[in-house]
């Protein structure tokens, strides 16, 4: 794939913005993990967001879905606020896909019915059709083959694949990855980061929290880096690697390259 | 090539006769080791000494169709105890003449025990067929319409009650006890709380004094002139206490649940009704089948309890037999008989929970 092909056709100029996020801060307890988070995502607009373990990247997008409680500050996706007001979070839950470093695929079901699930019940397609969404959206992840079987019976790989054709059954407007391919066995992070390219290439929003570089430059707009619940620095990939600002981002840099 | 070295393999690698067989399963199973050994030849022997007699008692020196005063004269059982009180053991003081409509009554039930056995026949269909069921079977036990004579619940007993009190204590208890284990993981503490409190304090009680409480003391706090049936009450004090059993297994089946389970649900937008009812439940049900289940086969047992408060049950219709002179002293062979009605019960039950484990887990393993 052409990565400069792919970015050109698709950087958004206009301001429509999916995710707006205004010094939001979020406490554990006494810990304060997100200190003062200012983020703004564009439609077709693509993240990814690097920075050391326990920096506080999985709780900020965790807070974007509600998963997660913030504290102070604001957070507003496709234009709703994020309150405590549960149609408000159930709205939006359903318009944001979510795909997980452990696949959270539910076992006692098959993958097809895995891909139903929510359009039946949150959407309230009829069952047919929600089954002509799975097989369509299976076709997209190369698993369609798939579809009967049980999650344990798929290799990590197929099983993250049919994660992400899960999310996409629910036609969302915007997808976030929490370290999609690090519990993955070297041979099969190939597969889905291809899946997640593919994604991109059709002009998904994403927030991806991932260190896979090479990905970073093939797709993201802007990478961020995070540490100690502040975003340190942003910039477009070139810049990021290149020509990283901060001491930190320098050396964590230095650490994952090698 | 590849069939020459595969015949000399088999070849070297045929197994030494003592290695299959009956003595080779002897030796592996029951012999491996001087314990082992040992253990085997002193149960051979007590099976020996327990078996014979106990087959000669039952079986060949028996008697099946005599009167009671017969019976006194012979060494084995005396199993005319049964045929001769069958009908009192098993409907009580339920109107003669009209024993065959508990009778019926029964069949309906293990009729649709036996249907719903198969998971394939869990439609609404089958639900409509319960409730329509339901319905007969109480129609059948109270009489009083389409020239039934009406049949008051005081003359209930025997094996329908049993069956009653555990039937539907049991399923009622099942999707309370769930509500409990729900309510005790609730974030309101309200919910959480009153639920903590139900399940320690039924836990803390034995059944015996539920039953008490429900049969003298519940009565005292009623108005004047208003009785509440006192099976129904029996029935209550049986659910309540069961659920709370039910609801300390679910809550382990639902602490089993990895985190990313609710998560996954939550982020595809499914409420919390739903998250349970479609992912959170069905896999945490599954875990706890096997406790689960231990405690309805205790619950079905414990229904003979009802005796204290003065119900006739099959187990006290089976006492009732021996205090009648005539059959005095023949209670191993009665109890014999209640302990196989009980067993059949229990066994089915366990055997139905390991079929469902069985189906519920096709496919999905790890
Ligand atoms: N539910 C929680 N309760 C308390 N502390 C938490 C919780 N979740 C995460 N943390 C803490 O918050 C910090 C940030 O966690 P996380 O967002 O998962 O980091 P990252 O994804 O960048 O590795 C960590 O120190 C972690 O221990
Ligand atoms: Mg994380």
């Amino acid at each position: 794939m052409n990565k400069e092909l792919l970015k050109n056709t698709e950087k958004q100029s206009s301001n429509d913005a999916m995710i707006e996020i205004t010094n939001m801060h979020k406490w554990f307890g006494d810990f304060h993990v997100l200190q003062g988070i200012d983020l703004t995502v564009q439609k077709k607009e693509r993240i990814v967001i690097c920075g050391p373990s326990g920096s506080g990247k999985s709780t900020l997008i965790r807070c974007i879905n509600r998963l997660e409680e913030h504290q102070r500050g604001r957070i507003i996706v496709d234009g709703i606020e994020l309150t405590n007001n549960i149609r408000n979070i159930e709205k939006i839950r359903a318009e944001v896909g979510m795909v997980f470093q452990h696949f959270n695929l539910f076992p006692h079901l098959t993958i097809v019915e895995n891909l139903t699930l929510g359009p039946i019940w949150v959407r309230k397609v009829p069952k047919f059709e929600a089954e002509e969404i799975a097989m369509f959206n299976l076709e997209k992840v190369h698993i369609a083959e798939q579809a009967k079987k049980y999650p344990g019976q798929l290799s990590g790989g197929q099983q993250q694949r049919v994660a992400i054709a899960r999310s996409l059954c629910m036609n969302p407007k915007i997808m976030l990855f929490d370290e999609p391919t690090s519990a993955l066995d070297p041979e099969m992070i190939k597969e889905v980061l291809d899946a997640m390219i593919e994604l991109a290439q059709e002009g998904m929003t994403m927030i991806v929290i991932s260190h896979e570089m090479g990905f970073a430059k093939s797709v993201a707009h802007q990478v961020l880096f995070m540490d100690f619940g502040k975003i340190v620095e942003g910039n477009t990939p070139e810049e990021f690697f290149e020509n990283p600002q901060h001491e930190r981002t320098k050396l964590f840099l230095s650490q994952i390259l090698h | 090539m590849e069939e020459s070295i595969q015949r000399t393999q088999t070849d070297e690698l045929k197994p030494s006769v003592t290695s299959v067989g009956a003595i080779g399963w002897a030796r592996s199973n029951l012999f491996n080791g001087v314990f082992n050994s040992i253990l085997t030849i002193v149960t051979l022997y007590l099976l020996w000494e327990i078996i014979p007699p106990l087959f000669q008692w039952a079986f060949i020196d028996s008697v099946w169709h005599t009167t009671g005063k017969a019976c006194r004269g012979i060494d084995g059982a005396c199993w005319s105890i049964i045929p001769t009180n069958l009908r009192f053991i098993i409907f009580g003081f339920f109107p003669y003449e009209s024993q065959w409509r508990p009778l019926l009554a029964m069949f309906i039930l293990f009729g649709l025990l036996f249907y719903s056995r198969d998971r394939k026949h869990w439609t609404k269909y089958l639900g409509y067929g319960w409730i329509a069921g339901l319905f007969v079977m109480g129609l059948l036990m109270k009489g009083g319409l389409f020239g039934l004579t009406p049949v008051e619940s005081t003359q209930w007993g025997g094996l329908p009650l049993t069956l009653l009190l555990s039937v539907f204590g049991l399923t009622a208890a099942y999707p309370l006890g769930v509500v409990l284990a729900l309510g005790r993981q609730s974030k309101m503490p309200g919910v959480k709380w009153l639920s903590v409190i139900y399940i320690e304090l039924i836990r803390g009680v034995p059944l015996i004094s539920l039953l008490f409480m429900s049969s003298i003391i519940f009565p005292l706090f009623l108005p004047e002139g208003i009785t509440i049936n006192k099976i129904l009450r029996a029935q209550v004090a049986i659910i309540l206490f069961t659920a709370a059993y039910i609801a300390e297994v679910v809550r382990g089946g639902l602490q089993g649940m990895s985190r990313g389970q609710y998560e996954a649900a939550e982020s595809m937008g499914l409420n919390y009704y739903l998250t349970m009812r479609l992912v959170i439940l069905p896999q945490a049900l599954k875990i706890v089948i096997p406790p689960t289940v231990s405690i309805l086969i205790s619950a079905f047992k414990d229904t003979s309890l009802v005796v204290i408060i003065a119900l006739y049950d099959v187990l006290k219709t089976t006492q009732s037999v021996l205090s009648n002179p005539e059959w005095m002293g023949f209670s191993r062979e009665a109890y014999i008989f209640v302990a196989i009605l009980y067993f059949l019960g229990c066994f089915s039950m366990s055997n139905f929970s390991r079929k469902l484990e069985k189906e519920l887990s096709a496919g999905e393993q790890q």
